[in-house]
């Protein structure tokens, strides 16, 4: 049935249909309603689960790792400082291999101070060993999450729905909610193999001697790669059974097309706007979107964007010292590929900056420029950058 | 091995010798040793063999000094190793 959610909503309402057993979070602008919803529907009687109030993210997220290790579906939700927070568990949950669900609504990182949306916050926690999933819409926080949680369990891995901070966190949209007898059949009682119980003790957590923990490094690493394919499986499950979902990348006129704007999160929306005018005035531009961040889809970017003259790459991150950790990804899967489309990294939209279609115009008009030209002239620029500000005026 | 490191069958404490952690060693002085067995009790390892007098079992000994701490005689001195002619 379909209802009137913000993203915020749909996440919370998601995690409820999972029917998830322990929940341990802390409340953080602009995820603070998830928190809340959850937080209701345990009280009202609507969820059975544990409710476990903490004192800050690290101990939600530890809370969450115990929790997770007596086999129960553990869900939390976060953004910016909090996930910060949260990064020293967000690595032993992944080590543990404990199928934990996140939402995270992303959010700037401080200093400054900042409330509102880029996707600095999960970026700088792309290297945990946590599935990353990016959403476009609120529709697709809902799907994803309850998708999330199969994907965490088949693989034993840690899964982190992201979606932009009040762009989808607080804006309301139609979404599409499922049965709850339709999300049981999807998503059954999970069994984790080697829960915590008295009666069959084990240990968990050792010390990793040398001798050891680069195999299980490994055995992680193999298990984050191997998860592309269950991400895609799911997304075909999901889309079989209710005629929604995407698997690691979504293609968006981009099969002929000689300009691929790269973008992740809500920003494809606008982007896509932008592709459909130029479409109308018979230009071959195309958008590829990223959904999955971690596992890095090196393949299927390859295929998808490889026969492209010049990629635009727009994002709402940068890693300080470097480039965009989207474009530094992209860039990466063509490392020993040839030929390969020439590359161009935007910068945008830090801090809930609008990402206007001006900005998103240039970068297919920067992109074209070194397509003709064969050139890159600037392989990472920031769009919108008030340039008088900072002492940049020509 | 098990995804997570998880360890499902007890005793694997025994696999691995930490004797090479160890910088001090336990010398028992077997003429005060009284064999109270204080030493095996507090051992945070499997590193006291029982007996008259009480001995180490220097692949498991980490060289915490617990045991010359707890003895009631003083029958045990930690000493620095590769300081000592005493071989384990």
């Amino acid at each position: 049935m379909k209802q009137l959610l913000d993203g915020n909503e749909a996440a919370a309402l998601a995690a409820k249909l999972a029917r998830v057993k322990v929940i341990s979070a802390y409340p953080i602008t602009p995820q603070t309603t998830v928190v809340e919803h959850l937080a209701d529907f345990v009280a009202n009687g609507e969820l059975d689960a544990e409710f476990m109030k903490v004192e800050s993210e690290h101990s939600a997220m530890s809370a969450c790792i115990g929790a997770a290790a007596t086999g129960v579906r553990t869900f939390t939700a976060t953004s910016s400082q909090g996930l910060m927070l949260m990064s020293e568990m967000l690595f032993v949950a992944s080590g543990l291999r404990l199928p934990i669900v996140m939402t995270n609504a992303n959010r700037s990182l401080s200093a400054p101070l900042s409330i509102w949306c880029d996707q600095q916050d999960s970026m700088a926690v792309r290297d945990s060993g946590w599935v990353q999933l990016y959403c476009e819409n609120n529709q697709e926080i809902l799907d994803t999450t309850l998708q999330a949680f199969k994907i965490a369990e088949e693989m034993l891995l840690p899964v982190m729905v992201c979606y932009d901070g009040y762009i989808l966190s607080h804006t309301a949209e139609p979404v599409d909610v499922l049965e709850q007898a339709e999300v049981d059949e999807f998503l059954p009682p999970y069994k984790y193999p080697y829960p915590l119980d008295p009666e069959n003790p084990v240990t968990m957590g050792p010390v990793g001697v040398p001798e050891y923990y680069m195999e299980f490094r490994y055995m992680l690493q193999k298990a984050m790669r191997a998860s592309q394919k269950e991400i895609v499986k799911v997304g075909k499950e999901f889309k079989k059974k209710f005629g929604r979902g995407d698997g690691l990348v979504e293609r968006y006129h981009s099969d002929d097309a000689k300009i691929i704007l790269l973008t992740i999160g809500s920003l494809s929306s606008s982007a896509k706007d932008i592709v459909d005018r130029y479409r109308k005035r018979g230009e071959k531009i195309g958008l590829v979107r990223v959904r999955s961040f971690r596992p890095f889809p090196v393949g299927e970017l390859i295929d998808a964007i490889g026969h492209a003259k010049a990629v635009a790459v727009v994002e709402k991150d940068v890693s300080l010292g470097s480039a965009g950790g989207l474009f530094l990804d992209a860039a990466a899967s063509f490392i020993n590929v040839e030929p390969a489309p020439l590359m161009l990294n935007f910068i945008c939209g830090l801090a809930g900056r609008d990402v206007s279609p001006l900005q998103i115009r240039e970068a297919v008009r920067e992109a074209a420029k070194a397509a003709e030209s064969g050139k890159v002239k600037h392989a990472v620029k920031w769009l919108g950058l008030r340039e008088k500000l900072v002492g940049l005026e020509k | 091995m098990k995804a997570g490191a998880v360890i499902t069958e007890p005793g694997s404490t025994e696999k691995k010798h930490t004797g090479s952690w160890r910088t001090f060693r336990p010398i028992i002085d077997p003429n005060k040793c009284t064999a109270c067995t204080l030493c095996w009790l507090y051992c945070p390892e499997p590193a006291i063999i029982k007996g008259k007098p009480h001995s180490v079992d220097y692949r498991y000994c980490k060289g915490c000094g617990i045991c010359a701490h707890e003895c009631p005689v003083k029958a045990i001195t930690m000493v620095r190793e590769g300081s000592c002619e005493t071989t384990p």
